[in-house]
């Protein structure tokens, strides 16, 4: 049987490739989170003198310095190296993917280093912008680096996706919504296999005061590890990290065909967006409580069948407060545990829904509930089990993972150990 | 799984020729581009966007005050579309797809920064960008120009909250956003869709990605396909939405198609020797070709006037082997970047609906006796990209 209780082709995971602050790769990543380890440091990419908040989650990578270059370049790095990983998992080549690519990622711009080096290259002019624009002509490095298009194409280019690739942005909800585009395209018949990926790198200078400037990052500068702090009674904002995770998606009849291993299943998607405000749900939690209802119903499942939910977690009081509330409709007295991996890589914004997607899929294969660290003062609020700074073993079939992004772009997934 | 017909029921569309249906055919009635400005962006000209009454679409200051004018171009022609299809009571349902733009900066605050920072040493330069950064960002600009804010302020302004996704990509997400939108209704997935993005063309930042792609006409303006001089796009101020629904469901509530939407195909080749960008939409030509009716083919081209696009296209389409009536829409309109699709996609839906045809701008724009009952929509993007869809006049007595 390799279709769902719906009659769709059922969308099997062969491939996963994680890299965050924790580390490179599924093991070093999955060992870090179980062992409860914060990823959060000190930011030494660039001066974080007169920031209010001068922590963040950053991928060091072993001899390979990515602080200078742009955003756009460390999202196609990052992405670059979980894709790599899900292949080898998966037993693909590098090079011959047998299905699109479905990228999320963040908006890409030019940036400082690039201002200045226009300016630069106009020695002596005023470097206003009609200057910059005529010193800029025809430099096709830099038009590549701030192109929407430019990550997307070459990561194409180098895992020789089919088609044209996708690149999507809904906030923090990206990464789940890569993985929904790849999973709608499997159940159209459209695709067999599709590669989706969730990445981020904008831990740059303006991109962490324009947050900053939103008051929704934490200040608690003084111990980066403590920093954040979801669902516990002195949160005060979430910690802007990056990273990537990929996942290879398959027809689980394409992937039995050729033999291969399968991880999991992304069974169910429910997205709901919101009409209330550009950063604050409605307080009625309904777009929120629909996202997560929508993923349980299409995945062909009660809220009683899901044993444990992948927090969005941000730690900012607003999401504790609309999560707990989601929690509580959808589930009722009898809500499944809930962590938070944001708690120890901080938020991978357009990267998250996708890596937490991938722990949420380890966290099945191993049985084992990953924590959420920082939990000291529990908030009387908020009456969830939160798997307080130890992981923790447990049965685990079904996951869902919540994805909530400004804008209200809610995306929830349900990662299940059974196809249906 | 259902293969549902889809219709156009509703398209809201700005341009330099204005808003509206009625604009829009006027100005395909004429021999001569909409708008142009020769001076304020020189040596770039553009075709700038009309003066927007706001308030008839986005009634609330406070929400008008949250964008930067790409938000607020495109909430105010996605609420034309939902109008024009009078879907105002579907849009808690509606499944919205928006191609973005975004990168709106503070073009006083950026050349105040660089004038000051650039004669500085690296390390001293970047201390002080956070110093100036901090003090001198709107706290409001971030999500005023924010990529998936656009379609955040058409949930929050015209209600619709189906679903919410935002493609990235230039011309390439203004397809796919109207591929995957028509996919979904297609299967059955979905049963209301909007889809479309905006593009303001009118600002320096914008000008000056573009400009290091290379993909830019300086000095006087040409029609399209007359740019051999000095090849490159014009730019234009442009916002397309289009209102797609399954054809049961459009005539179950009494509502008009505009057209019927059918093959929307897209690909990416890497235009090189080896790829030279024929495959994709070539193979997706040769698909649709057989339904096509005999005479001379209407198309309405995304040809953006860069180079090699340019001769891709005319290659492609050369390979139907047949009489062409290509009209550049870009020669009246400019091209809008994320919303040249949806919008060539709309024009050709209105042209359906009407009987019209532009009338040619140039001798590569061989003359059509219209009406036309099927036209090709071509977007061949600047840099990456190649798009293609087949829209279909509807027969009367399919209508509602």
């Amino acid at each position: 049987m390799t279709r769902d209780s719906k009659t769709r082709p059922a969308v099997a995971v062969t491939g996963i490739g994680i890299v965050t602050p924790l580390g490179l790769g599924v093991a070093d990543n999955w060992a870090a989170l179980c062992a409860g380890r914060s990823g959060i440091r000190r930011i030494t990419r660039f001066p974080t003198d007169h920031l209010r908040t001068t922590i963040a989650g950053t991928v060091e990578l072993p001899n390979e310095d990515l602080s200078r270059a742009a955003s756009s370049q460390r999202v196609t790095r990052y992405a670059t190296l979980a894709a790599e990983e899900a292949l080898a998992t998966a037993g693909l080549p590098v090079g011959r993917f047998p299905g699109p690519l479905m990228l999320g990622m963040p908006p890409v711009e030019t940036e400082w280093a690039t201002r200045f080096a226009l300016a630069r290259r106009a020695a002596g002019a005023t470097p206003t912008y009609p200057v910059l624009v005529d010193a800029a002509e025809g430099w096709q490095e830099m038009y590549r680096k701030a192109a929407f298009a430019g990550p997307g194409e070459t990561l194409a280019e180098h895992f020789g996706t089919r088609g044209a690739p996708i690149a999507t942005s809904t906030a923090c909800a990206t990464g789940a919504t890569a993985i929904q585009l790849g999973v709608e395209a499997i159940r159209r018949g459209e695709a067999e296999a599709v590669l989706a990926i969730g990445a981020d790198g904008t831990v740059e200078p303006e991109s962490l005061i324009r947050f900053s400037l939103l008051s929704a990052l934490s200040t608690r500068n003084d111990d980066p590890a403590k920093a954040a702090r979801p669902f516990e009674k002195t949160r005060d904002g979430f910690v802007m990290s990056e990273g990537a995770a990929c996942l290879v998606l398959e027809s689980l009849e394409h992937a039995k065909a050729r033999g291969a291993k399968v991880l999991g299943y992304v069974r169910g998607c429910g997205e709901k967006s919101d009409s209330f405000h550009r950063t604050r749900s409605n307080p009625n939690g309904e777009a929120v409580i629909a996202a997560m209802r929508n993923a349980i119903v299409d995945a062909g499942l009660t809220p009683d069948a899901i044993h444990y939910v992948n927090a969005h977690g941000t730690g900012t009081p607003e999401n504790d407060k609309m999560e707990t509330l989601g929690m509580r409709a959808v589930f009722g007295d009898a809500a499944p545990p809930i962590s938070s991996n944001k708690s120890m890589i901080g938020h991978t914004l357009s990267a998250a829904g996708a890596i937490e997607a991938a722990f949420s899929l380890l966290a099945i294969r191993d049985g084992v509930l990953p924590p959420t660290i920082n939990h000291e003062e529990p908030d009387p609020a908020i009456a969830l089990d939160v798997v307080p700074n130890r992981a923790r073993d447990a049965k685990v079939v079904n996951v869902l993972s919540n994805s909530f992004g400004f804008g209200g772009q809610n995306v929830c997934l349900v990662l299940s150990g059974e196809p249906a | 799984m259902a293969d549902n017909d889809i219709w156009v029921t509703g398209i809201g569309l700005v341009s330099a020729a204005g808003e509206s249906r009625a604009a829009h055919l006027a100005a395909l009635a004429k021999p001569e581009p909409a708008a142009l400005d020769t001076t304020s962006f020189a040596p770039f000209p553009l075709h700038p966007g009309p003066p927007l009454e706001l308030d008839r679409q986005i009634p609330k200051k406070g929400d008008q005050r949250q964008m930067e004018p790409w938000q607020r171009l495109g909430t105010y022609a996605a609420g034309l579309a939902i109008d024009d299809a009078a879907a105002r009571d579907l849009v808690a349902e509606m499944d919205l797809i928006v191609a973005a733009g975004g990168g709106e900066r503070d073009i006083a605050l950026d050349d105040s920064i660089l004038a000051a920072l650039a004669p500085l040493p690296p390390e001293a330069a970047a201390v002080k960008l956070n110093e100036m950064l901090a003090g001198g960002l709107r706290p409001t600009l971030f999500l005023a120009q924010l990529s998936n804010l656009l379609a955040g302020n058409i949930s929050i302004v015209h209600g619709v909250t189906g679903s919410s996704r935002t493609f990235m990509g230039e011309e390439s997400a203004g397809a796919d956003a109207l591929r995957i939108a028509a996919a979904r209704l297609a299967e059955g997935s979905s049963r209301i869709a909007l889809v479309g993005g905006a593009y303001i063309a009118t600002r320096w930042d914008m000008l000056l990605l573009h400009s290091a792609g290379g993909l830019l006409r300086r000095g006087a303006w040409a029609p399209v396909f007359s740019r051999a001089d000095e090849p490159g796009a014009v730019c234009g101020t442009q916002a397309a939405f289009l209102v797609l629904e399954a054809a049961a469901h459009a005539r179950a509530r009494g509502a008009k198609g505009l057209a019927r939407l059918g093959l929307v195909a897209t690909g990416q080749a890497r235009r090189s020797a080896a790829d030279p960008g024929h495959t994709a939409v070539a193979q997706a030509l040769q698909h649709v070709a057989p339904r096509l009716p005999e005479g001379p083919l209407p198309v309405i081209s995304g040809c953006t006037g860069v180079a090699q696009p340019t001769v891709l296209e005319r290659e492609v389409l050369g390979g139907m082997h047949r009489p062409l009536a290509v009209r550049a829409a870009g020669s009246r309109f400019g091209w809008g970047v994320e919303a040249a699709f949806p919008a060539n996609a709309a024009l050709a839906a209105l042209c359906l609906a009407e009987g019209a045809f532009p009338v040619p701008m140039e001798p590569l724009e061989a003359p059509f006796p219209g009406p036309p009952s099927d036209i090709l929509v071509t977007g061949f993007g600047a840099w990456r990209g190649e798009a293609v869809a087949h829209l279909a006049a509807i027969p009367a007595e399919e209508q509602a």
